[in-house]
């Protein structure tokens, strides 16, 4: 499949272990932009305020991603010199830093979700302290604990732990039978979806942070006896908010396996004490869609990448039972998707898994042999395509109205090739960006 | 008080000057990190990640590699990936973790060096100084290892010092540089930062005078005076009047021996007279050319903010060096300029008597009015000025 390599960048399904499907070793980045982080996350709680404490070259990155999504205002920082880290004044100058800055600033923000960084806990600063002289001196401000701790990534990773932190801010509540939140999406959930119908037409309210817009009405998060998420990276926040709030919690993933989904909506009417509808028509929906889409792609190769969708390896699998010929994808890991790898092993090991990071993914972008319908912006930008779905994270598309509008949208892929430059460099998919203004 | 920030941004770092400073020469460039250096770079201060391709990694530094001091997993990633991609060179740079846990990056150089036969140097960044140090240090690090003496030009042979993208806008201002070199009868050898390939540094030393473009060049040109004897002069051409001063002082640098540096006369503010109407904030080298051509075309007097490393050489009398957005912000304050000339993210700490003429900066804004950054070679400064 490759010439000889150290590092080989791809394998074969056939030949990939399940554990570790990739060696590891340098990192390169791909010039693929979608993917939120923890700065756009935190921007979801409305009103809140970000400040960063760490060096500059950490700093750059947060502070251009609020550039870039024009919300400069809502984001501050303190920069750690190499003196501060040696002279014993590491947990002070954070102190001063914060308490200055919300000084001068025009407007107080009733939370602020304060971000140390590696070096801090490494040195092993005590963040409670931090915080609670922080609130002694501002009683009306939040002070949210927030980590930007990439190098503690083996162990608890930022994302799923800002997930977590997000709704932190929430104070218990009184609880409201017919309010429902779903929690650790960083965009809002299809309308369209079964999921949100069922749930509406059931009469319960349907809250996201996504969708908040003040932090009053973010506050009402709180007042949910049912909290709903389907990333997989919800887990801890369901996890604090179940033992906080004692809010029951449904892990329903987003997947792309007919009865998978099926069970979902079992569980999630059970828990509704609503009775469980028919799906055949929502079935037979996505059935059409996968074949009008086939029908235009022929036997074009198709890649799939990881950030696109987060059962990657279950919708090559729906791809391929639909005659799609999936060639390739770009995933680092198998996780939840143990059925559909070994199933694809057996049925297509001739599919080419490539890292996202590999040192030789550099070259890539400049070997594509045949024409490719890419899903998703690393796929799109590796194997060298302009036709490609360009959504991140699903998309905010679930269930099977969600594999419907994927098949429409791989369809309009073939159709109408994209201006892949533009739309892969816009950071943060989904968000304002002064790049296309 | 602590350099902290209620909104405005921070210059690139100096992880990010290392990578810019060796993107095109060919060689393989590690940062010592866990996640952020290598995503901050390329897609914040990197304008050619998209169209060039540069072997430039991070070494996902883990904690657990940290804490037991693993440093063998960066030397055998490094050297497989050298193994399959061979590069010219192998540089090493450090972030904030690798400070903290004193890893020796000269050692880890050496180790690497004798694996792979490739020559390998530790640049000593950790994230916490500006893109000039870091980029400084990495042309140092070029220049002391691949610059050696030759024959001289026949004419006025100039190479081009500190030119990187997050100084001088890609695409357009070098393009401009030296099509002015060549229409003041300039030869052009080479270009440290940008366009050159490692065998066009190589020849450096045959010019007879180093143009440096950017304080990231001042530590070469240093050496390259030291070393080979290559009398250096700092500006950047802008404007009619600055840009004939600029090019004399070339000739005279050219004529002159153990001359040094020439820093262009009329570059700036001059105090005596007292009447600051103008502001520039930025790096030293471009600002101060900018001043100069505002004194010599327009007639007006500018003082410069400088948030960035640059020394008393380029600075005159009247010229600050701030880095705190509050410091800047006060300073902006008492001096009540008609005018500040800076880029669009500064607009935060301008008072609102003063006329803001935006200027982007790559290194501090980035992406953001990329589009906007302006060929400097090319404006007219009246044009500029309305």
């Amino acid at each position: 499949m490759h010439k000889e390599y150290e590092r080989p960048p791809g394998v074969k399904i056939k030949d990939a272990d399940i554990n570790e499907l990739h060696p590891s070793g340098l990192e390169y980045n791909a010039p693929a932009r979608g993917m939120w982080n923890i700065v756009h996350q935190g921007m979801l709680l409305p009103e809140a305020h970000q400040i960063f404490v760490c060096s500059q070259g950490c700093l750059r990155g947060v502070i251009l991603t609020a550039a870039e999504m024009l919300e400069l205002d809502r984001l501050s920082w303190v920069s750690v010199s190499e003196e501060d880290m040696f002279d014993g004044t590491l947990e002070t100058d954070i102190v001063d830093g914060v308490t200055d800055i919300l000084e001068r600033l025009d407007k107080r923000p009733p939370v602020v979700l304060l971000f140390l960084s590696c070096i801090h806990l490494f040195a092993g600063v005590d963040f409670e302290n931090i915080l609670r002289e922080l609130s002694d001196q501002f009683p009306d401000i939040e002070f949210i604990d927030c980590y930007m701790t990439p190098t503690m990534r083996t162990t608890v990773s930022p994302i799923v732990k800002m997930s977590a932190q997000m709704y932190r801010p929430l104070n218990v509540t009184k609880k409201d039978p017919k309010a429902v939140n779903i929690i650790g999406s960083d965009r809002l959930t299809d309308p369209d979806s079964e999921l949100v119908k069922l749930t509406e037409s059931a009469g319960y309210t349907l809250r996201d942070i996504a969708g908040c817009k003040t932090y009053e009405e973010y506050q009402r998060m709180a007042e949910a006896s049912l909290n709903i998420g389907y990333i997989p990276t919800c887990g801890l926040a369901l996890e604090e908010l179940e033992e906080k709030h004692g809010t029951p919690s449904l892990y329903l993933p987003n997947s792309f396996d007919y009865n998978t989904i099926k069970d979902n909506y079992t569980r999630l009417c059970g828990e509704l004490g609503i009775a469980v509808p028919d799906f055949a028509d929502n079935i037979a929906a996505a059935e059409a869609a996968l074949g009008r889409a086939k029908e235009k792609v022929g036997d074009m190769a198709v890649a799939v990448d990881f950030t696109a969708v987060t059962r990657p390896i279950e919708l090559m699998k729906l791809l391929c039972e639909h005659g799609f010929n999936v060639r390739y994808a770009v995933v680092d890991s198998v996780g939840e998707e143990t059925g559909a790898f070994e199933w694809l092993k057996i049925n297509r090991p001739d599919i080419e898994l490539y890292s996202s990071t590999n040192v030789n993914m550099l070259y890539q972008h400049i070997k594509a042999t045949e024409p490719v319908l890419a899903i998703g912006q690393k796929a799109a930008y590796y194997f060298a395509t302009d036709n490609f779905v360009n959504i991140i994270m699903n998309g905010g598309l679930y269930g099977f109205s969600g594999i419907k509008k994927l098949a429409e949208l791989i369809s309009e892929a073939y159709d109408t090739p994209k201006d892949k430059r533009r739309l892969i460099s816009h950071k943060g998919f989904g968000c304002a960006s002064c790049l296309t203004n | 008080m602590k350099n902290a920030s209620t909104i405005i941004p921070c210059y690139a770092a100096d992880t990010s000057g290392v990578c810019s400073a060796l993107y095109e020469l060919g060689g393989m460039t590690v940062v010592h990190d866990a996640s952020g250096c290598n995503s901050t770079y390329s897609t914040h201060d990197e304008p050619r990640w998209y169209d060039i391709d540069s072997m430039i990694y991070i070494s996902a530094l883990t904690e657990i590699d940290a804490i037991m001091g693993n440093d063998e997993r960066i030397i055998s990633d490094t050297v497989a990936a050298a193994a399959d991609l061979h590069p010219h060179f192998i540089a090493l740079c450090g972030s904030p973790m690798p400070m903290m846990t004193g890893v020796d990056f000269d050692a880890i150089a050496e180790e690497i060096q004798q694996r792979t036969g490739i020559r390998t140097f530790g640049l000593h960044t950790n994230g916490t100084r500006s893109y000039i140090e870091g980029a400084s240090e990495a042309f140092l690090a070029i220049v002391k290892e691949y610059v050696h003496d030759c024959p001289k030009t026949e004419g006025i042979g100039v190479n081009i010092l500190g030119a990187t993208p997050l100084d001088i806008p890609w695409n357009t201002t070098m393009a401009g540089i030296k099509k002015w070199l060549a229409d003041c009868g300039f030869e052009y050898v080479s270009c440290l930062g940008m366009e050159s390939s490692l065998e066009e540094i190589k020849k450096a030393a045959s010019a007879k005078v180093n143009l440096v473009v950017s304080y990231a060049g001042m530590a070469a040109a240093e050496y390259m005076l030291t070393e080979f004897g290559i009398n250096f002069v700092t500006g950047l051409p802008v404007g009619e009047g600055f840009s004939e001063q600029l090019g004399e002082n070339i000739r005279e640098a050219a004529a002159a021996y153990e001359y040094g540096c020439v820093s262009a006369e009329g570059m700036g503010f001059d105090d005596s007279t007292g009447k600051c109407t103008a502001v520039i904030i930025g790096e030293s080298i471009a600002s101060k050319s900018l001043a100069g051509a505002l004194r010599l075309d327009a007639g007006i007097d500018a003082k410069v903010i400088c948030p960035l490393p640059a020394d008393e050489v380029i600075l005159s009398d009247g010229d600050m060096a701030l880095y705190a957005e509050e410091d800047i912000k006060a300073a902006l304050e008492e001096i009540k300029p008609e005018l500040v000339i800076a880029d669009p993210l500064y607009r935060y700490v301008i008072p609102k008597e003063s006329r803001q003429i935006e200027l982007p900066h790559f290194a501090f804004s980035g992406r953001c009015f990329g589009s906007r950054m302006p060929d400097l070679t090319k404006i007219d400064i009246k044009e500029f000025l309305k």
